[in-house]
């Protein structure tokens, strides 16, 4: 029975790897997922719609999903800045700079949001730079996109830099000796090699801002239709005891992450395929 | 012969022929300007802010929010929570890797995307759907309350969604890993007669183990920095239920920025502490990924 499900192997523990891979799987990710499914479907279609329409809640995908595009977006243009400078140039210091740029992932999100806050308030280092020109970061969305640039910040730099690294650089030569200026190259041979993993990290650093919440709360001042996040609002739906309401809205957000995760592995599979 | 001997000899050796596949200087200079100005905006003085903060109103203060009762519960508590999910989720990971990288079988890249879902999914969520689950009225709540269980706003909640959150890191780097070691050498083992134990310890574990203790690195940075997910399971008990990051919550919204800044900085110097040790074992993963891609071509 097994022969038809898997190719034959001498190697023993197949099935005690499996089952219970499957079995921590499914305990810990699957069931509890499906959870929030089942307690939505508890609703009828004209309840769920009405949960996941109303004013306050649109504001908050409007905010939750703007903000996070833009961030995504200045990630995609200094991230490859950033995978090019450190590919391509030597300057002091590269290594650490290097290895820094990983803070996001390794830095505690609640830490990040604190500190971005005291930083970019109308007192802060930074927000005092911006106060006598009337703008104001922390506490409006414009914090929001702050700290969305701060936690995306890795994922195209981390995505980029390997192509980067393992260009020929006999096709810029190619170019560069039949007479392409500099812009040319890059334009039409290293930005078409580079791009989809340039697509690839920026699909990722959406969609770790679209479900981000600890680095985003502090700064963001948290105002119902102006500064308040999706995952927010199902915390204080939650806190309410208004569990059909959270859960609703989980549902939502988790069907949109599903399409991105799809989304991004087609990207990743269409990268690997261009690289080979 | 010789045509190829030429081009082969010119790119780096003279500047000129150079010069056409590389940018003006002051076009270099002002690209790793801009790089730098983004990252000192961005990460670098974020990064020194947290530590300034803290220390701001002097090193006894500092000292004395990093020794007060209700941290050290919380530096406690996060240390317990981390002991338990890194290696649950570290045995886990060896599972997982085991079947998909040695063995063929249908469904497998399904499961290798069930296995990333933890990733892409809002760690509020991640604390919702355990609350649907065990929480007082969710599907097992009722039963918990009569056996007198507690697992939401108590620790074992704090454990299970911090085991959600840190599911895949494990199993994410130890996959491609050991598809790229191939299996010639286990089989070699298990057809010399040793068992399968025998040739998990000796042959499989000794060339994996900077990926396994890479993977590890992360898993533990995330599990005792996690927030979100671990404040809608906690209820923020202060002294019992509350981890480093909703200690330093609690703190700043208590506007005792200096003391939330301390704590911060532990914080702080765990993340610089993984990126360093990260860097050193980022090389050896490296030396034996590619040791693997040699055992494979010959």
């Amino acid at each position: 029975m097994a022969a038809t499900f898997r190719q034959h192997s001498v190697l023993p523990g197949f099935n005690l790897a499996l089952g219970f891979t499957l079995l921590y799987l499914s305990l810990i990710v699957l069931l509890p997922l499906s959870a929030a499914f089942i307690r939505t479907a508890e609703l009828s279609w004209p309840e769920f719609w009405a949960i996941v329409t109303t004013p306050r809640v649109v504001a908050s995908y409007r905010l939750t999903f703007g903000a996070s595009l833009a961030a995504a977006l200045v990630n995609a243009l200094f991230g490859l800045l950033v995978a090019w400078v450190l590919v391509r140039y030597r300057f002091p210091g590269k290594r650490i700079i290097d290895a820094l740029v990983d803070l996001p992932f390794a830095l505690p999100t609640a830490v990040a949001g604190i500190a971005l806050t005291s930083l970019y308030a109308a007192n802060g280092w930074i927000g005092r730079l911006f106060e006598p020109f009337g703008i104001k970061i922390a506490f409006t969305p414009l914090g929001v996109f702050v700290a969305l640039t701060f936690i995306g910040l890795p994922f195209v730099v981390r995505t980029v830099q390997p192509v980067l690294e393992d260009m020929e650089s006999e096709l810029e030569e190619a170019a560069a000796t039949l007479g392409a200026s500099r812009w040319q190259t890059f334009g039409r041979v290293i930005f078409p090699t580079i791009f989809p993993a340039l697509l690839t990290g920026f699909a990722l650093a959406f969609a770790r801002a679209v479900g981000e919440y600890g680095s985003v709360i502090f700064i963001a001042g948290n105002m119902p239709m102006v500064s308040e996040i999706t995952p927010l609002l199902i915390i204080t739906k939650l806190e309410q005891y208004d569990y059909a309401g959270a859960t609703a809205l989980a549902v939502v957000m988790l069907v949109i992450s599903f399409v991105l995760l799809l989304l991004i592995n087609l990207l990743q599979w269409w990268s690997r395929r261009r690289a080979a | 012969m010789d045509a190829t001997a030429a081009i082969a000899i010119t790119p780096a050796s003279q500047p000129g022929r150079v010069r056409a596949t590389q940018e003006a200087p002051w076009i270099r200079r002002a690209l790793i300007g801009t790089a730098l100005l983004f990252l000192t905006l961005f990460l670098f003085i974020p990064l020194v802010s947290v530590f300034y903060e803290g220390l701001k109103k002097g090193v006894d203060v500092y000292f004395a929010s990093l020794v007060e009762a209700d941290a050290v519960s919380a530096i406690k508590l996060t240390l317990i929570t981390a002991a338990i999910a890194v290696p649950l989720n570290l045995v886990f990971g060896v599972a997982a890797a085991w079947a998909i990288a040695k063995f063929e079988f249908r469904g497998k890249n399904l499961l290798i995307t069930l296995i990333d879902v933890p990733f892409s999914v809002s760690p509020v969520i991640a604390g919702l759907i355990y609350v649907l689950i065990f929480g007082l009225q969710g599907w097992l709540g009722p039963w918990l309350y009569e056996h007198d269980i507690k697992i939401i706003f108590a620790v074992p909640g704090i454990v299970l969604a911090t085991v959600f959150i840190t599911f895949p890191f494990i199993a994410r780097e130890l996959i491609p890993l050991m598809q790229a070691q191939g299996t010639e050498e286990e089989e070699a083992a298990v057809v010399l007669g040793a068992n399968g134990w025998q040739t998990f310890f000796r042959v499989t574990l000794p060339n994996i183990k900077w990926g396994l203790l890479y993977g590890a690195i992360l898993c533990n940075a995330r599990a005792m920095g996690e927030f979100g997910a671990v404040s809608v399971v906690s209820g923020h008990i202060r002294g019992s239920t509350n981890t480093m990051p909703l200690h330093v919550e609690i703190l700043y919204n208590e506007y005792n920025f200096a003391a939330a800044f301390a704590v911060a900085s532990l914080l702080a110097v765990l993340a610089l502490v993984t990126l360093a040790l990260k860097s050193v074992v980022e090389g050896r993963t490296a030396a034996s990924r590619e040791q693997g891609h040699d055992h494979r071509s010959a």
